[in-house]
């Protein structure tokens, strides 16, 4: 299956500086070696800081003591080695904008919060009256990439009234299991709202 | 003092839910059923042992519960294909 | 500061409770799933809230490192709680447990 570009897409950071330190672009056979080694320091990196946040207050060197350090360090390299093929596969390196996560975290506290709250209250109408509509219904929200579809899903299931089932991993089709069916064959907005082009934003 | 003893009081209320899921947990009528249960008891643990570490001042027990909220996931992972495809 | 957390907690006390109520009042597996997921998710999230008030009201290195911790906690909550409930339900449709008065089963029409 063809997969678009990872810099291709319109969205502004996804041009201009980011798009030359976004590391999907070294495809090419001599790039190799130096897309690894950036892939697996990316990964130390992360994990490492994990890590160090966790055991904050631990000690005199910084805010952390020296055994923590050093076995920070080694545990991080051994995660590191273990997981770095897998972390950065399909666009992963769009992931480290910054720009996404203040994006992500608007998401976040914004429309995602109060779709739950609206879930939760839904949910308890349910709860008292007993009355429910349910089915499985199918839709097509036109997510390219892994994450893209991992957000989608899990915010789905946590937004009022439908739980993910199942994800066509070829199509992108989306299988949701809907309390209270309006429409057998719905278009993504009367499912899940503005999520999916939040969701464009932040990971695609 | 008093904030202590609200925490652990809510930790007691939940602890009562988890009561509650335990009866799903027994009488569930297919296998699915008491594996939901099992995860919402997971969830109210996790949440359980993050009130009591606060409450009772132990930064251990809110180790233990990241690491439960973890392997949790996991075994969830695992129960759910074991429901899928059987003992393979 | 005291209040905002006994808000919190008491919120979260109330959905967690709902969420145990809605395994008993639903019909089948799926329905139970959208209850229990939804509302322990959301009163999870506001008891650890409380405890995060907490921390950030006690201060110092033991409050700091306890607001660290909660908020990880969330963090794995939130991320974790959605992808089981998925696998779970998927899981149980294939194992061929049919969805409770469904109007309308697309799953099942694939054959998958």
């Amino acid at each position: 299956m063809v997969r678009p570009g990872p810099c291709q897409s319109n969205l502004p950071w996804n041009r201009g500086l980011w798009g030359l330190i976004c590391l999907d672009e070294l495809k090419s056979v001599y790039w190799a070696p130096v897309r690894r080694v950036a892939e697996l320091a990316a990964t130390f990196a992360l994990v490492f800081v994990v890590y160090l946040i966790l055991t904050a207050f631990s000690g005199e060197i910084g805010l952390w003591s020296r055994e923590e350090l050093i076995g920070g360090a080694v545990v991080s390299i051994l995660v590191a080695l273990a997981s770095f093929r897998l972390l950065w596969e399909r666009g992963g390196w769009r992931l480290l904008n910054p720009l996404r996560w203040v994006m992500f975290l608007v998401y976040l506290v914004g429309p995602f919060l109060l779709a739950m709250a609206k879930a939760n209250l839904d949910v308890a109408y349910r709860v008292i009256t007993g009355r429910i509509n349910p089915g499985i219904v199918r839709f097509n929200p036109g997510l390219k990439t892994d994450a893209g579809r991992t957000l989608l899903a899990n915010s789905i299931t946590l937004t009022p009234g439908t739980l993910t089932l199942d994800v066509d991993d070829e199509t992108g089709d989306f299988y949701v299991h809907w309390i209270n069916v309006r429409q057998v064959d719905p278009k993504p907005e009367d499912v899940c709202g503005v999520f999916p082009h939040w969701v464009k934003v932040v990971a695609e | 003092m008093i904030g202590e003893l609200s925490l652990a009081v809510a930790a007691a209320v939940l602890l009562g839910y988890v009561l509650v899921c335990t009866l799903r947990l027994a009488i569930g009528p297919t296998p699915a059923d008491r594996a939901v249960a099992l995860d919402t008891i997971n969830t109210l643990v996790v949440a359980i042992m993050v009130l009591l570490g606060a409450a009772l001042n132990l930064m251990i027990i809110m180790d233990v519960a990241l690491v439960y909220a973890l392997l949790s996931f996991v075994g969830t992972l695992y129960v759910a294909r074991y429901l899928q495809e059987g003992l393979r | 500061m005291n209040i905002l957390m006994y808000v919190f907690l008491a919120v979260g006390a109330v959905f967690n409770g709902l969420g145990a109520v809605a395994l008993h009042r639903f019909p089948d597996v799926y329905t139970r799933l959208h209850g229990a997921t939804k509302c322990t998710t959301f009163g999870s999230i506001f008891s650890i809230l409380a405890v995060v008030v907490y921390g950030a009201a006690r201060g110092g290195s033991v409050g700091t490192s306890m607001v660290i911790r909660a908020v990880l906690a969330l963090v794995f909550l939130l991320l974790t709680n959605p992808t089981g409930s998925h696998a779970l339900a998927r899981a149980a449709h294939r194992a061929g447990i049919k969805p409770f008065r469904a109007v309308v089963d697309r799953l099942e029409e694939v054959g998958k």
